[in-house]
């Protein structure tokens, strides 16, 4: 279980978005969760292999995910998941 | 006539509608957000835009009241398996072999949007980068890739099924390097309005390919194709189309603004001749358009080219040919004939009916209401703009 906080960028494109516990035990769980109750927000975050976009981050804590090819960074109880949009500079 | 020019540009979507005889564009959608491609599905008046989001990847986005409000689809993704050999930007000392590699295809960018047969609604097709056809047959709500043309033998075969089996002939594209690949791409796709399974598509870079049978078989149509940077100009793959385009009325007429040229086939793409002429300056550039019903009759907006790409010694003007390419002629008026730095992208241009538009990347558009013979700018303050095409 994370308690997931969302860049409020995403709520353009999701409406009913909204910070919230979601279940899972791995960052790729969770992403799959947030699929099932958003549909198409997935698409959002990975590319169609599963890999984290080239721009999107994903903190644990204050820490970025190391696993950005297949999101297997596993979540302690309580843990904060950030998902973000990343400063690319400029 | 359309009275509607719909416009993908770097930061949204505009229509942009004539009222009075003047051009005043919608206020933006999309807004902040690279629209790589926009256009109306004629038969059911869907308005589509192709979103090239930085942060969240290319996505579609389509309308069904006429821009009022809009939809992201999300299921256009390249299926597992779907491989493709990776290719290197050419690099200094790096000239060595290097052993076949494969890549996982994800989806870079949908290039641009084509609508089925008057016969078959709901049917579209999508060219992307990484080098993909995409259909659907339901409006959108799902995409298949076209196994054919992606498991094509110049490409390597079926690498769903294992290694290559034939030398890739696909290059890589200028246009994908922004996206940190150097993967072909596919940017011009014409469905015959006589017989939607004959499609023509263009790749960059490798040339053009047609299915006659809905997709399920494809083959090259570079037959006359000059490609000067080659060794064999005539070679089979290698070319360089900016845009292929046909005449709606006379599909028999294709067009193609070429790297090396204006191209022009009367047979279907099944041989090509090179009609640009260097004379008056009618070469290089990106975009073409063909008159609905005439298919002689084209346009190109010629830049100087390929080492400045820009227009024309700063001055700003297009070409018509009405006799298939014999001839050009040249019209400036109301088009700017000094520090012009405009480049007009490859889905920039359009023409229907006695109407004729383009859009720049300095952010202007110009709109021709007598066959491009005389410009009038519609804005110059706009994005810079992807794609320009009549609604």
């Amino acid at each position: 279980m994370a308690y997931v906080t969302f860049t409020r960028h995403l709520q353009r494109f999701f409406p009913s978005l909204a910070d919230g516990e979601v279940p899972g035990a791995t960052v790729r769980d969770v992403v799959d969760e947030l699929e099932r109750r958003h549909p198409g927000l997935r698409s959002f975050v990975v590319d169609e292999t599963g890999r984290l976009r080239k721009h999107v981050n994903v903190f644990v804590g204050e820490e970025p995910i190391a696993d950005r090819e297949t999101l297997g960074d596993a979540i302690a109880p309580n843990a904060k998941l950030y998902i973000l949009q990343a400063l690319s500079g400029g | 006539m359309s009275e509607t020019i719909l416009l993908g540009t770097r930061k949204g979507t505009l229509l942009v509608d004539r009222d009075g005889g003047r051009w005043t564009p919608r206020p933006i959608a999309h807004a902040g957000m690279s629209i790589s491609y926009a256009a109306r599905d004629p038969r059911d008046g869907t308005i589509w835009a192709a979103m090239d989001h930085a942060h969240w990847g290319p996505k579609l986005s389509r309308s069904k009241d006429d821009g009022a409000t809009w939809q992201h689809v999300t299921n256009l993704a390249y299926p597992k398996g779907a491989r493709f050999i990776e290719q290197h930007l050419p690099t200094p000392g790096t000239n060595v072999e290097r052993p076949t590699t494969y890549k996982d295809a994800a989806l870079l960018k949908v290039w641009v949007l084509a609508f089925g047969g008057a016969n078959e609604p709901g049917t579209i097709h999508a060219g992307t980068l990484p080098g993909g056809l995409f259909t659907s047959r339901d409006g959108g709500e799902s995409w298949e890739l076209n196994r054919a043309l992606w498991n094509h033998e110049s490409r390597g075969g079926d690498l769903f099924a294992g290694d290559a089996t034939s030398r890739n002939q696909w290059g890589g594209t200028p246009a994908a390097v922004a996206y940190g690949e150097f993967v072909p791409g596919i940017h011009s796709i014409a469905v015959d309005p006589r017989d939607a399974d004959r499609i023509l598509v263009a790749v960059s870079c490798a040339g053009v390919l047609e299915t006659r049978d809905g997709g399920k078989t494809w083959q090259g149509r570079n037959e006359g194709m000059l490609n000067d940077y080659l060794p064999n100009p005539r070679a089979e793959w290698g070319h360089d189309p900016h845009f292929v385009t046909h005449c709606p009325g006379a599909p028999d007429w294709v067009w193609q603004q070429n790297h090396t040229g204006v191209f022009c086939s009367r047979d279907r793409a099944r041989t090509w001749t090179r009609v640009s002429n260097k004379d008056v300056a009618v070469h290089f550039g990106f975009p073409i358009a063909v008159d609905d019903r005439a298919g002689k009759t084209a346009w190109v907006v010629p830049l100087k080219g390929d080492d400045e790409r820009m227009a024309v010694g700063g001055e700003l003007f297009v070409a018509r040919t009405t006799d298939g390419g014999e001839t050009w002629k040249t019209f400036r008026e109301g088009l700017p004939q000094n520090h012009a730095y405009d480049v007009i992208y490859r889905h920039a241009l359009d023409a229907r009916g006695d109407r004729v538009c383009f859009g720049t990347t300095t952010g202007n558009l110009y709109v021709s209401e007598d066959r491009g013979e005389s410009w009038r700018c519609a804005g110059n303050n706009l994005p810079p703009i992807h794609s320009v095409r009549f609604a």
